[in-house]
This record gives C-alpha cells, structure tokens and sequence, in this order.
C-alpha cells in the first residue's frame, strides 16, 4: 500500500470501491452496450422490510446489466453495501438467480454469456431469514449451472467484503477477483468472537482481521485468482481477460482431495499463521500439471 | 442454540441405515453408508458432533473444514462410481448446528470447504442423481447450505425440535437489535423469520412435512413413514427437472414467493428487449 499512495497514477485513477453498485456494473462494459434489468423504475421493492419498519429500495440494493464485455454478452450483477449490508433478501437474491438462470439458457442456445457478480455483501440479510438462506441455496445451485458454458466471475472491492453463505457462491465461482481492500470469509470476525470468544478471534484486531480474511492474503494462499487495485478501470481489463479466458479447466471448489489433504495437514494444536498457508500457492501449481 | 442436542441425525441415520460408522480416513463427525432404501443401494450422509474432533471450535456438530472436505469427497465418490447403469440416490440427513466459528476456519478458508460440498451435491443433481435432504433436526446457516440444502428434495420432520433458519435465535435476535421473545413474536407473522417446520412448509421450498409420533425416538412405524416419503421423493427427483425451479414453482411459493416470481418473470420479459 505504501508505494501507491503517492504516485500520479494512484491519485488520478476513478476508485471502483467509491462508485455506486450501478456504476460499478457500468464500468464494465464496452461503452454503450450496457443496458439495466429490473431496474428501479421496476419497483420490485422486499415485501419484508416495510413490516418490520425498515425502509425498503426500490432496486432492492441490487442492480442486473447485459452487454458486452471484449465484445462478448455477458450479464453483470452488483450488489449495493450500503442498502441492508448488501444483504440478500427475497428480491436482491432472485434477481441474481434469475439473471444467472437467463444467461444460462442464452448459452443452452449457443449464445454464449459469461456472468460477473459483484459481491458486497455481509451475507443473508436477516430480515428475510429463511428467504435470504433459500435465496443463497439458489444462488450458488444457479452459477454452477452457468460455469458449464461460461465463466462467472466475483469481484469484491470492499469494504463490507463478502461474506456469510454469499462467500460460498464466491467459492463456486471460476475466477475471484479481490483488491487489498476487500476481505473474503464465512464468518465475520464479530460473529466468530461472539460465538466463540474473544481469545478465539478479537474483531477489534483490524490488522488480525485483514492478516485472515483481506484480500492480500486470500490471493496468496491461492484462494483468489487475482489481486487488483482499486481503480475501475483496472478491475474492468482484470474481468474483461476472465470473460475472455473462458471456463477454467477445473474449478477450485472441485479440487476437493487437494483441499481436503492441506486441511489434514494442518497441525491444529494452535492458531494458524495465515503466511504458512502462502505455500498453497506452489503446491496446486505443481499438482495441476 | 442452547437446545442444541445432536443427536437426532445419528439416531435417524442409524434408524434408516442399520450403521452408523465413518468411512475409514474420515472424521468421527461425518457418518457415510450405502444401506437400501426401497428397493435400491443409496448413499447416506450425515455430520454428527465429534468432542474430540481435530478442531475445536467444529466439535458440536458444527460443519468445519473437515466435515465439507468429507461430504464434498463422499458425494464426489458416487459421481465417479457410479458411472453407468442406474444413479445412486444421495441422502443428506439434516441435524446441523451452524458452520464453525472459528479462527482456525477462517484462515484456512472455510468458506471454500462449504463451496465444496455444495458444489458436490449440486453436481450430483445436476448429473441426475436423486438428492434428497431429511431435516430432523437443526438446519442453521452455513451448515445447512453445505450439507442439505442443494437436494432436488427436501422433507422435515413436523417437530418443535426442527429449527431451521439463516442464524440461530440469540444471534439474529441480537444482529437485527431484538429481544429473542420480540423476534418470535414478529415471525408469528413474518413467515420468513420463523424456525419452525410448519411455517418453512409454508415458503414453499419443501417437498413434504413428514409427522411422526415420536421423532427423538422413533418407532418402527415411524421410521418406515419417513423411509416411504423418501423413496416417495426420490422418485419424484428422477421424474422432475435437475434444478432448484420446483422450489419457486410450488404452490405455497405462489403466495409466499410472489416476489421472487415477479422478478423471474420481470427479468426474462426484459432479456432480449
């Protein structure tokens, strides 16, 4: 981070992290091509909220474009953290099912459409409990469905992260994009230390917290296909390469001997030092060839 | 959950398989067996807690870094074997706490763990293999989305024991600033926020509301009920689509999930304008 904070390029670049879940879905595209689903002027609204006194939004924080990306369809969804903590409810996680579900039979039909998921969110938003975890359920089943024919890929910036069962759609992605600012796990620090004290894991920790779950460290253990700078346009030439690169040969959530043998070799006696895991790295390059 | 007690999913898988074994190599906490179920070979999974487990904070009935590692390897394992011929059905008896709280699981990436093992039964439907998810118990979070919840099927035991939910009671209570009493009290009408088997029912997302006389202690009667919706189910599995569509195309979701339908339904009207 040091380096960058002072040079011309940094200082000048449009931050992808300050851009509005529609302007970030934006700034993919090929200029022009982008046109939004279920948009606001929809007013597909959570039927949930309202009745509980939380006001609802008229997108439900959740904003779905189709057009080109390198000159190819594809369909981008963004999440929006500062709605609910980009929380999936009824809606938010409908219109991401049935976005990857449309780009699904477009592929059936020859037509080839990868998907980007742009993945701010703390997880199900607990308002819509039970339809925010089914939401998720179909989530995940609906990108493996789509990475059959074409790459769907997450990108998280920061700084709400991706978490709760929204980091298992993550995890079944083709490729992950992270920045250093973004953090990547199941469960948030406030949750592991309220559930299983604070010896276990101090949320309070920041550089703890980043050490496990940031960024960085994700794509140096191999967990993320790619670390990127906050800059739009960066994060725009990372997932155009993505689009254009394909379906990977394997997908990480596949390679469950490889995964389930480094979890056996872990010596649980005491916590982890996240850099130990750094040799993940190495490890799945040789095994894959 | 405090009423937590694990040990329904043993009892049932021991109910309906006979055993009650890991596969060798395996963690005490995940139970796998190929038993018959009707008149066919299926295979039986289920994560029951294990004190003396290799990680401490997965030792409850938690499903950790080991648990989904194993469903993902014991799902995987029927996919390669199974490679002609009739498709196995996979059955995911449902008795999960939450996922692992710990530090340990975070920086190992946990979430790649539950990836896994949903992507495993979710490959499996979709290669057509009948997955079928018995809740008996608990079905929390995480751990229900990695063990059960990528079924062709679910069915649920019709008991105050059956909780299932995004978050257990005292933590969503507290994240969405209630007492536990006021949630309750809200999720006597806002169906989505219940725990309880017979308002999930109402969402549409199951396939059937099992009632038996005694579900912590089940009689031969009631176990041969449970084994009849199964193979009921699997049945249905074979003969429906491979992917998650019934759940919104149910009846109860007609009502309960007007909102999701209207969305499905707004974005293919909108695709190719």
């Amino acid at each position: 981070m040091s380096n960058p904070v002072f040079s011309r390029e940094y200082l000048q670049r449009t931050s992808f992290i300050e851009l509005s879940a529609r302007d970030r879905a934006k700034c993919l595209f090929d200029s022009g091509t982008e046109r939004e689903l279920a948009g606001p002027f929809d007013r597909i609204e959570s039927p949930w909220l309202a009745i509980q006194g939380v006001t609802p939004q008229a997108d439900d924080g959740c904003v779905v474009m189709r057009g080109k990306i390198g000159g190819r369809q594809a369909v981008v969804i963004a999440f929006a953290g500062p709605f609910q903590g980009g929380g999936i409810g009824e809606v938010s996680g409908a219109k991401l099912t049935a976005a990857l579900d449309l780009a699904c039979i477009d592929n059936e039909r020859g037509i080839n459409t990868s998907a980007v998921l742009l993945l701010e969110t703390g997880g199900v938003r607990l308002q819509e409990a039970n339809l925010g975890l089914a939401a998720v359920a179909e989530i995940i089943s609906s990108i493996i469905a789509l990475r059959r024919y074409a790459p769907v890929i997450s990108v998280t910036a920061g700084p709400v992260g991706c978490f709760g069962g929204m980091s298992l759609a993550a995890g079944v992605s083709s490729y992950v994009v992270l920045t250093r600012e973004a953090r990547l796990g199941l469960n948030g620090p406030e949750v592991i230390e309220e559930e299983s004290g604070v010896e276990e894991f101090d949320a309070s920790d920041r550089s703890l917290i980043w050490a496990i779950v940031g960024g960085e460290q994700r794509y140096h253990q191999g967990l993320a296909d790619a670390l990127v700078d906050d800059d739009a346009e960066k994060i725009a030439k990372t997932v155009r390469d993505f689009v254009a690169k394909g379906i990977p040969t394997v997908h990480r959530s596949e390679l469950v001997d490889l995964y389930r043998s480094r979890i056996a070799a872990l010596d649980t006696a005491r916590q982890l030092n996240p850099q130990e895991l750094h040799s993940w790295v190495n490890e799945k390059e040789e095994k894959e060839l | 959950m405090s009423d937590f007690s694990g040990t329904r999913g043993r009892l049932w898988f021991k109910a309906l398989t006979g055993q009650g074994a890991s596969m060798p190599g395996d963690p005490h906490s995940v139970l796998t067996a190929d038993a018959l179920i009707g008149n066919e070979q299926a295979r039986f999974l289920c994560v029951v807690p294990d004190p003396d487990g290799r990680f401490p904070c997965a030792r409850r009935g938690e499903v950790g870094l080991e648990e989904a590692y194993t469903l993902a390897v014991r799902v995987r394992e029927v996919i390669d074997t199974d490679t002609s011929g009739k498709k196995r059905p996979i059955i995911a008896i449902v008795d999960v706490k939450s996922q692992a709280y710990g530090r340990r699981e975070e920086t190992a990436g946990i979430h790649l763990a539950g990836a896994a093992a949903a992507d495993a039964y979710a490959t499996a439907r979709f290669a057509g293999y009948p997955v079928i998810a018995l809740i008996v118990g608990h079905a929390i979070s995480g751990g229900f989305l990695t063990h059960g919840y990528q079924a062709n099927r679910l069915l649920a035991l019709d008991d105050d024991g059956v909780l299932i939910h995004a978050m257990h009671k005292e933590a969503a209570a507290r994240i969405t600033r209630r007492t536990v009493a006021e949630l309750e009290k809200l999720a006597e009408t806002v169906t989505p926020l219940s725990y309880n088997a017979r308002d999930y029912a109402k969402l549409g997302l199951l396939y059937k509301l099992l009632h038996v006389s005694n579900p912590a202690n089940p009689t031969d009667g009631d176990v041969s009920l449970v084994r009849d919706a199964v193979v009921a189910a699997i049945q249905d599995a074979r003969s429906g689509s491979r992917d998650l569509n019934n759940r919104i195309e149910s009846e109860a979701a007609h009502t309960a999930r007007k909102a999701s339908r209207l969305v499905h339904a707004r974005l293919e009207e909108q695709w190719n304008q």
